[in-house]
């Protein structure tokens, strides 16, 4: 059929207002003042961070806070390679899940400042801050490796 | 068919909820699984109802379930409707008899958006959905074609309206429980004598939007006209729809429409069908009725409908 249509536009555009919710807001102005703030369940106990105001085993209200140190230990990695449309840093780069020491989920993040052939499992890491800090986690620019021994053992389960 | 009861329901409506979504359902299923006297671990299947449309997130419903405990992990399913279709899941679940509790939940957060464009975009994609017409402006053209009817008495012509309704951010719970089970839970729990749903086509233009056919075999089906409900719980967010709806559904003027206010006042996107049901079976289990219809409605211009029967049992 040569007179098919194939294409035509039809765009799409709607703009929302998402209050983030009690616990990311508590979460988010810590970030602003540079504290990071995970919550512990009164149920299992543990500690999450980012916090969603929720155990997300218990499914109970988690109401605690809990001020965390910014150092942790990465429990797992990726590095990016592949060139993509929203890519904001030069390549190779990589993002790591960084248990945070006292919490018990993790946090996700840049891992800078180190060859991304070094990173690995187990590595001790510390989060570098923005001058100008924002209630997001743009307020952390990245973390890098604070030279510690590795813990591998600190994170059991966690990978 | 097994036995399937509605045995507990909690609802949350807000004006505007400065909770996430989890923050939003927790209290609604931790005061539904508290009335029933169970646990999370006690739950066979758990279902939800949302849409990811009104947050603007993508899978807004997996983040909703840290509300739930999903660990260890659970049996769960979710619907992109209201809660209510959410339910008739569970409730063909149960039918499957390996289980006996299942956890119905629903929430909207519909503040956040454009509501009345948001909703454009459940329209057909090539000839509706582009022209961006609003939920209310189609609701006047249903109100327009019922009042041209001509069967319309002079008082109902009134009520032919399409004022547009309160929009409102909440969550809503529900547990059913099947037989047995049921009676152990609660001391008169609202046994679902008939459930089912229709829907019609993605063209307004092919409709007849006076008539709600769907509504009429979802009732048939659901066995209402051999039942004599107390009470009709209508998911009618603009009033000539309610006309249209009692007008499928047979329902003379000894039925109380809507003892809870409705959907008119509070309408709570993707929760209010769910909230109809739990209204309905509520009165039921607190013996104000015997027998009560709930409704729930998806879609433009009543485009899908749902009929659930309640009634108590010896």
């Amino acid at each position: 059929m040569s007179d098919a249509v194939k294409l035509f536009k039809a765009p799409i555009r709607l703009e929302y207002t998402i209050p983030a919710g009690r616990a990311t807001s508590r979460f988010c102005r810590g970030l602003a003042s540079g504290r990071l703030y995970g919550q512990r369940c009164p149920e299992c106990k543990k500690v999450n961070v980012p916090p969603r105001g929720a155990c997300p085993t218990c499914g109970v209200p988690t109401e605690e806070e809990v001020l965390l140190p910014d150092s942790g230990t990465i429990t797992t990695f990726c590095i990016i390679n592949i060139a993509f449309a929203a890519q904001a840093l030069e390549l190779p780069y990589a993002c790591a899940s960084i248990l945070l020491d006292g919490a018990d989920s993790t946090l996700f993040h840049l891992i800078q400042e180190v060859p991304v052939a070094e990173i690995r499992m187990g590595m001790r890491v510390r989060a570098v801050w923005a001058e100008n800090k924002l209630a997001s986690l743009e307020a952390i620019r990245h973390f890098k490796p604070t030279g510690e021994p590795d813990a591998l053992a600190s994170i059991e389960g966690h990978f | 068919m097994r036995d399937v009861a509605v045995i507990s329901f909690s609802q949350l409506l807000v004006d505007k909820a400065e909770a996430n979504d989890a923050e939003l359902v927790m209290p609604v299923v931790r005061e539904a699984l508290g009335r029933a006297g169970l646990q999370k671990q006690d739950i066979g299947f758990t279902c939800s109802g949302s849409s990811d449309f009104l947050t603007g997130m993508p899978f807004s419903f997996v983040g909703a379930l840290d509300a739930v405990g999903p660990w260890p992990p659970i049996e769960e399913s979710h619907v992109e409707m209201d809660g209510a279709w959410a339910l008739y899941e569970a409730w063909v679940r149960l039918q499957h008899g390996d289980i006996d509790t299942a956890l119905v939940y629903a929430f909207g957060r519909s503040t956040l958006g454009p509501i009345e464009d948001i909703l454009a975009l459940q329209l057909d994609p090539y000839y509706e959905a582009p022209m961006w017409p609003d939920a209310t402006s189609l609701a006047a053209l249903q109100a327009r074609a019922l009042l041209d009817s001509g069967r319309l008495s002079d008082s109902d012509k009134k009520k032919a309206t399409a004022e547009p309704p309160k929009i409102v951010d909440g969550a809503a719970a529900v547990v059913l429980a099947s037989g047995d089970r049921a009676r152990k839970l609660c001391s008169r729990p609202a046994f679902i004598s008939g459930i089912d749903h229709r829907i019609e086509s993605h063209l307004l233009g092919v409709r007849d939007l006076s008539h709600s056919v769907s509504t009429e075999i979802a009732a048939k089906h659901a066995g209402c006209f051999e039942k004599s409900p107390t009470f009709a719980e209508l998911h009618a967010p603009y009033s000539a729809q309610e006309l249209i709806l009692c007008d499928a559904l047979k329902l003379d003027k000894q039925v109380t429409i809507n003892p809870s206010g409705g959907a008119q006042n509070n309408n709570a996107v993707m929760v209010a069908g769910l909230i109809r049901i739990g209204e309905a079976a509520t009165r039921v289990s607190n013996r104000e009725a015997d027998c009560a219809l709930a409704h729930a409605s998806s879609g433009p211009c009543l485009q899908q409908n749902l009929i659930c029967m309640l009634e108590a049992r010896a």
